[in-house]
């Protein structure tokens, strides 16, 4: 798929991802072709490592549109999402034009000094306005829920805008308004009227044929029966009422980690010495340590 | 219009048989006509968007908060699909209609309610929520002070017990209360002003005293030329810091859950976004979206409505394991002040509670554990629940009457 072409179903959008190696199911083509055609963010919430921010990235691949990430936080604010002048840069400037003036012996024109002070050249795009400059782009801000309830209010305002007030400048507005995917891992829940305005997809983590799929995909040079193995070990893990239950990522760690350490097959031995890549947790450690003979004879 | 009525056949779904269409038309309208979704079926445009429209209501009477510009969305998102695939079908409302993965499960009652053949399924009511242990009775209402004497004759007694004993009432364990007297305690619940708990804020602001601001004092000085006036003074905002309310409504706590419940619905008016409210019982239920309503009659009515399991059995090890499992852990229960309303009779094993309090108290800025009995005379931390977890607790404290109740909100201020 190239830039130039939109997909026109689902299925061609699935088929484009599958090309980047992302393996979309029926729900998550539906929701990323809705988004393209209706011109809605995707706001995408699920357990961590389901591919959430993944699927961002596969679908700026995809559509060969560049990728515009916002990092929400704690405490973020406008001028971090948005853009802020570059008053060291401003005041550089400042000095230049007033040495320039001394040297030649002339007067400064005050309002042509000013005004060449909020040109476009010391303004720094933030996310957001390079995003609305950039379109057609893909915009994922990632883990809004950690950002606050007043950051939330601003985000629902440029998404229902698809513009930003400069007023040193005026407005920038995106012709084709960017793909905005939304991620929260709901550490805190957003508020109603950001959802409303957004499609709403609820990531699980795959099935067991997927698992063994998205495996396969990631690590070309893996075997097959290594694949399979990892996929049901996690599966199995994730049935183990653990802290935190692996994702997609750990699951992709592990097999890489497994081949790493020259293992053929998914035995005892090397099961135990790359643990630590899919549990990070003591406790959760300890519980499938336990539990790993059963595990591995399923 | 048959599809109205499918909708409005089962019991409680339709207070207006017909709304769906005056919905429908009103949507069409906003959409500008539709005579895409005409070509693919076999009714006329206006029946194929009734029929699905009148689908949105039943997914609003399952329980899915669906608003009318949620249902143009599905009817866009309807517009782009393939209305022959029941998958696409399926995921255009998915997508559209919800807003949480507790939607999900709902909007997947009523998908498979009304585009199933079986007419069983298309009853799809949920079994009613069990009745609250809520006082619904007619109760005596607050004496104003210096009019108590216009009451009833058999009523005077009473009232002015609760007149001149509001010092006596605030101290007496809430368990052994008459109903006029829960009736008076509801309205000095209201009038309590909790101050909420402080934390540290990553951002700083101007203030008079505190670190040396470099960036404003440089900035003033710019202004002056150069010339450096005052110096700026930054401080760390403070914010509330979250108070995580964990109620425990099973059978033995049944006395105090309502009053708990309120007193978690006045602090949670205080600072509606930093206090979370679970219940825990056989399960765990959030209710901190019911509490947030403004009006306390309808805040505990929603909330009794949405707790299944209301003076139920206790499984305090595993609710508090759910919940540090889908919230707690997640960053509900982090940097928290967590309170714990129980009396600590464990069903269960009390290891689990044990290891789960343990898990509690690393992730929580302080555990209290408020416990009606710990106020009686002769109490004694022993039974297995509370003994299991008192190792891992900042306080423990008794929460049986109002003096308690206001001694917990001192006790959260300071932490």
């Amino acid at each position: 798929m190239t830039a130039s072409t939109t997909p026109t179903s689902p299925d061609d959008l699935a088929k484009a991802l599958d090309g980047t190696g992302y393996l979309a199911d029926a729900g998550l083509a539906s929701a990323a072709f809705l988004a393209l055609r209706m011109g809605r963010p995707l706001f995408c919430e699920g357990e961590p490592g389901t591919g959430k921010t993944a699927l961002a990235q596969a679908l700026s691949e995809a559509l060969g549109l560049p990728m515009v990430r916002l990092q929400c936080h704690e405490g973020i604010d406008a001028a971090q999402a948005l853009y802020d002048w570059d008053f060291p840069r401003q005041l550089l400037h400042l000095r230049a034009l007033e040495a320039a003036a001394t040297a030649s012996q002339s007067a400064l024109d005050v309002d042509a000094v000013e005004s060449s002070l909020y040109d476009r050249r010391f303004l720094l795009a933030r996310p957001i306005l390079q995003a609305l400059q950039d379109a057609p782009c893909v915009l994922l801000v990632d883990e809004v829920d950690r950002a606050d309830d007043e950051f939330e209010a601003f985000l629902l305002e440029v998404l229902a805008e698809n513009s930003v007030t400069i007023p040193e400048i005026g407005v920038v507005r995106a012709e084709t308004p960017p793909l905005v995917v939304l991620t929260s891992n709901r550490t805190r829940e957003v508020h109603d009227a950001l959802k409303r305005r957004c499609l709403y997809l609820w990531l699980e983590h795959p099935d067991l044929a997927r698992e063994t799929a998205i495996l396969r995909r990631r690590l070309p040079d893996l075997p097959a029966e290594l694949a399979d193995q990892v996929a049901r070990a996690v599966q199995a893990l994730r049935g183990l009422d653990l802290l935190k239950p692996p994702g997609v990522a750990e699951s992709i760690d592990w097999a890489q980690a497994l081949q790493l350490v020259g293992a053929r097959h998914l035995d005892l031995a090397s099961a135990t010495a790359t643990l630590g890549a899919v549990l990070k947790y003591r406790e959760d450690a300890d519980r499938a340590r336990d539990k790993l003979d059963a595990l591995l004879a399923s | 219009m048959s599809t109205g009525d499918r909708g409005g056949s089962s019991d409680g779904l339709a207070p207006r048989p017909h709304a769906g269409a005056v919905l429908a038309s009103g949507v069409v309208e906003t959409l500008g006509g539709d005579t895409d979704l005409a070509t693919e079926a076999d009714g006329g445009p206006d029946a194929v968007l009734e029929d699905f429209v009148a689908f949105t209501r039943l997914v609003r009477n399952a329980g899915v908060p669906v608003t009318t510009d949620r249902v143009a969305a599905y009817l866009q998102a309807l517009r782009l699909s393939d209305l022959t695939s029941e998958v696409s079908t399926y995921w255009a409302g998915r997508l559209t209609l919800c807003a949480d993965p507790d939607d999900v499960v709902r909007y997947d009652h009523a998908f498979a309610a009304w585009f199933s053949a079986d007419p069983r399924d298309q009853r799809m009511g949920r079994p009613a929520p069990p009745k609250p242990r809520i006082s619904t009775m007619a109760a005596l209402t607050e004496p104003p002070p210096g009019s108590g004497q216009d009451g009833e004759e058999e009523e005077t007694p009473e009232l002015r017990v609760a007149a001149s004993g509001e010092e006596i009432l605030r101290d007496r364990d809430i368990a052994e209360l008459s109903i006029g007297e829960r009736e008076h305690l509801k309205s000095l619940l209201a009038l309590l002003r909790p101050a909420p708990p402080k934390r540290r804020a990553r951002r700083r602001r101007p203030a008079r005293r505190g670190e040396p601001d470099p960036r404003r004092t440089l900035r003033a000085a710019l202004a002056n030329g150069g010339e450096i006036g005052e110096m700026h003074r930054r401080r760390r905002r403070e914010r509330p810091r979250r108070v995580v309310l964990l109620v425990d409504v099973s059978g033995s706590m049944s006395p105090y859950a309502d009053t708990l419940l309120r007193f978690a619905h006045v602090l949670t008016r205080r600072t509606p976004t930093s206090v979370e409210t679970f219940t825990l019982g056989t399960r765990l239920t959030r209710v901190t979206r019911e509490l947030r309503q403004r009006d306390p009659e309808r805040a505990l009515g929603d909330a009794a409505r949405a707790i299944p399991d209301w003076s139920g059995g206790t499984r305090l090890g595993e609710a508090l394991r759910a919940f540090l499992d889908r919230w707690g852990q997640r960053g509900v229960a982090r940097r928290a002040v967590v309170v714990v309303f129980s009396d600590g009779w464990e069903r269960g094993g009390a290891e689990l509670l044990g290891e789960q309090s343990a898990r509690l108290a690393r992730l929580a800025h302080k555990v209290v554990w408020v416990n009606p009995h710990a106020g009686k005379s002769g109490y004694a931390p022993v039974q297995g629940g509370i003994a299991a977890a008192l190792p891992h607790v900042d306080r423990l404290l008794a929460g049986h009457s109002l003096t308690t109740l206001a001694e917990l909100l001192e006790v959260l201020r300071d932490a």
